[in-house]
């Protein structure tokens, strides 16, 4: 089984675009209390999809609900035209391999070098020579825009946005069809953020990703991201484009892309 | 012929002029097949060479990067390379790759496992110099806390104290008497069954009493507790270096030996010496029961045959030496905590070692103490 690679397109009517994940009627609560509730989602292919709410609006459970991380209540999730919650442990692995995420800590292995753990989804999976496999994974660290030098490194000698990048590359070992950011640019200074979101773009293009990012950044919103998806009160209150959001008429969504920061950015 | 859905490379000859025909998908899943045509590819001589990537139905940077490594070999060997045929896709894949690094790195050189094992055995010589300063330095340290907390009381962290008191000293009650009970039991069942030929079994009580006050009691507790709270300090220590709370305390303003390594280690002092006693007691009771039930001597007859046999000096020798197990195991356990580095690998090797250490000095200074008593025929 080969990914297939789409090519960048222009965006098309939402009924001719391939769904890649589908969520609906996702139900998720730790207890009495709901975070998400009856949820509907659709991610197109070769979009990068930005997902934004108020902290604790449950951003990251969706996330995490998606890659069956998370236990859920209700509701169905489809990855790549495969129902995931149902689908036995080969399928399911053979779909976790089309997968890559970019954890918000970077999740790093922290006994392995940095190309170690790019190294480490194709030593699981693949049979490949261990020249190639070195290769490989030195053509992704640089892709990635890290220095080769950093290949040898522990992740505990890099920086933050140097693990960032170092985890992107691992979440790309294995040319996955979706990548899942959880919060790429936090924590990143404003160029770095800026280069993060260009990078995502770059891959986006030459490798026919489909991005789903969870962010808080409202340059990488506006920079990078084809569409928005904005979350409250347990579901998504609108999805669109950045000029839709400007459009909607909710007190956050208002307040939240017609803000100070927001306004700064304008200006 | 391979059927159609193979990756494939082929080597054809039109016309005098070499063309590469790559087909079928060239991707992460496929390339490990792709692999040796691309290398026997590379070893062809011809001076000008046609690729031809139109057949290629799916292709990802993994595909991408073998044909980028054909195009080196070949233009290594000084051959002209046209390129056509490529989707847009490729095109692009190859772009992006095409600025990745021309030359690899030397492969790290091998260590033979001879010269391996030498050179751990002199690093763990030379390591077990900064063993020792690395301790002295958290003694000195816990010193100068301690001096000046008898200064300001106020500084002495009561609550800190006691909660590791609790922890390490009221929580490992149960499990350290029910050890010292099933020892000292041991201990009687053995030396009666010995003793018996020589129809010296009253002397039960005597090696009993003698051995378990003097050295098993607090041998034991000891290294139940190097095993259980030496271990704890360790992992806690070391989780909160590597998450730099460390760092934070010092950046407060606090000294993380007064903060997080005095309490312990004091707490650790003062429950040593208690669990030693209840050791002690346990040990003597198991023995007891053994000899009642084993040699036929009542409770009566043993404590009476008891209080001959051990003075409290005898007591005393196993007491006092149980503070100054516990500084060890404290230190130790400190010393390792405050060396872990960045990795989960490292946490569980100093974890490791700090246990292995404490228990290995304590067995050391227990020896020092017997030889130091003799001397002084106490």
């Amino acid at each position: 089984m080969s990914a297939v690679l789409a090519q960048p397109q222009p965006p098309a009517p939402d009924a001719e675009r391939e769904v890649v994940i589908r969520g609906r009627g996702i139900t998720v609560g730790f207890g009495e209390r709901k975070v998400l509730e009856n949820l509907d989602i659709d991610v197109y292919r070769g979009e990068i999809l930005g997902i934004v709410g108020a902290s604790g609006t449950g951003k990251s459970v969706l996330l995490r609900t998606i890659l069956g991380l998370q236990p859920k209540q209700a509701g169905t999730v489809e990855i790549l035209g495969t129902p995931y919650d149902e689908a036995d442990a080969n399928t399911r692995a053979s779909i976790d391999r089309r997968l890559g995420v970019l954890f918000q800590q970077g999740a790093l292995f922290s006994s392995l070098t940095v190309l170690q753990n790019v190294e480490f989804p194709m030593r699981e999976h693949l049979h490949l020579s261990s020249r190639l496999m070195d290769e490989l994974a030195r053509v992704k660290i640089e892709l990635v825009g890290l220095a080769p030098e950093a290949a040898e490194r522990a992740p505990s000698e890099l920086s933050g946005g140097m693990i960032k990048r170092a985890s992107l590359a691992r979440a790309l070992a294995l040319d996955p069809d979706i990548v899942f950011l959880d919060e790429p640019t936090s924590g990143l200074d404003p160029i770095g953020a800026d280069e993060f979101d260009k990078l995502i773009a770059t891959l986006r293009d030459t490798l026919g990703l489909t991005v789903f990012m969870v962010t808080h950044d409202l340059d990488s919103l506006h920079t990078v991201c084809d569409r928005i998806a904005v979350l409250g009160d347990r579901h998504v209150l609108i999805e669109g484009t950045i000029e839709d959001m400007l459009a909607f008429d909710h007190p956050w969504v208002q307040q939240y892309f017609h803000g100070v920061r927001a306004r700064r950015r304008e200006a | 012929m391979a059927t159609k859905t193979a990756s494939q490379l082929e080597l054809l000859d039109v016309n005098g002029h070499a063309r590469i025909v790559a087909s079928g998908p060239w991707t992460v899943q496929t390339v490990n097949g792709i692999e040796p045509l691309v290398d026997n590819a590379v070893a062809s001589p011809a001076k000008q060479i046609t690729i031809d990537l139109a057949g290629i139905t799916h292709i990802d940077t993994a595909g991408a990067w073998m044909i980028t490594r054909l195009e080196r070999g070949l233009a290594a060997n000084g051959t002209k390379i046209e390129l056509v045929g490529a989707s847009d896709n490729a095109t692009r894949l190859l772009k992006a790759l095409d600025s990745a690094e021309r030359v690899i790195p030397p492969p790290r050189p091998h260590i033979g496992v001879g010269r391996e094992m030498i050179e751990g055995v002199g690093r763990t010589m030379y390591n077990s110099a900064n063993d020792l300063e690395a301790g002295l330095n958290i003694l000195g340290g816990v010193t100068r806390g301690f001096v000046r907390a008898l200064v300001h009381p106020a500084r002495f962290r009561f609550t800190s104290i006691v909660f590791h008191i609790d922890r390490t000293g009221l929580r490992a009650v149960p499990i350290i008497a029910l050890m010292s009970l099933l020892i000292g039991a041991i201990i009687a069942q053995q030396s009666a069954f010995q003793l018996r030929s020589f129809g010296a079994e009253v002397y039960v009580v005597d090696l009993v009493g003698v051995l378990v006050l003097r050295e098993l009691g607090v041998l034991l507790t000891a290294i139940m507790i190097a095993g259980r709270s030496g271990s704890a300090f360790t992992a806690e220590i070391g989780s909160m270096k590597m998450r730099e709370e460390i760092d934070a305390l010092s950046v407060i303003g606090l000294d993380p030996t007064e903060v997080l390594i005095m309490p312990r280690i004091f707490a650790l002092i003062i429950a040593l010496p208690l669990l030693t006693f209840i050791s002690d007691i346990m040990a003597l009771i198991g023995g007891g029961l053994v000899s009642w039930v084993y040699v036929g001597l009542p409770p009566s007859a043993f404590i009476m045959r008891l209080r001959d046999a051990v003075a409290l000096n005898t007591l005393f020798v196993g007491l006092i030496k149980a503070p100054f197990m516990a500084l060890i195991i404290g230190i130790i356990a400190a010393t390792e905590g405050l060396r872990v580095q960045g990795s989960a690998e490292s946490l569980g090797a100093r974890t490791t070692s700090s246990v292995v250490k404490a228990i290995f000095m304590v067995i050391v200074v227990d020896g020092l103490f017997a030889m130091y008593f003799s001397a002084v025929s106490y």
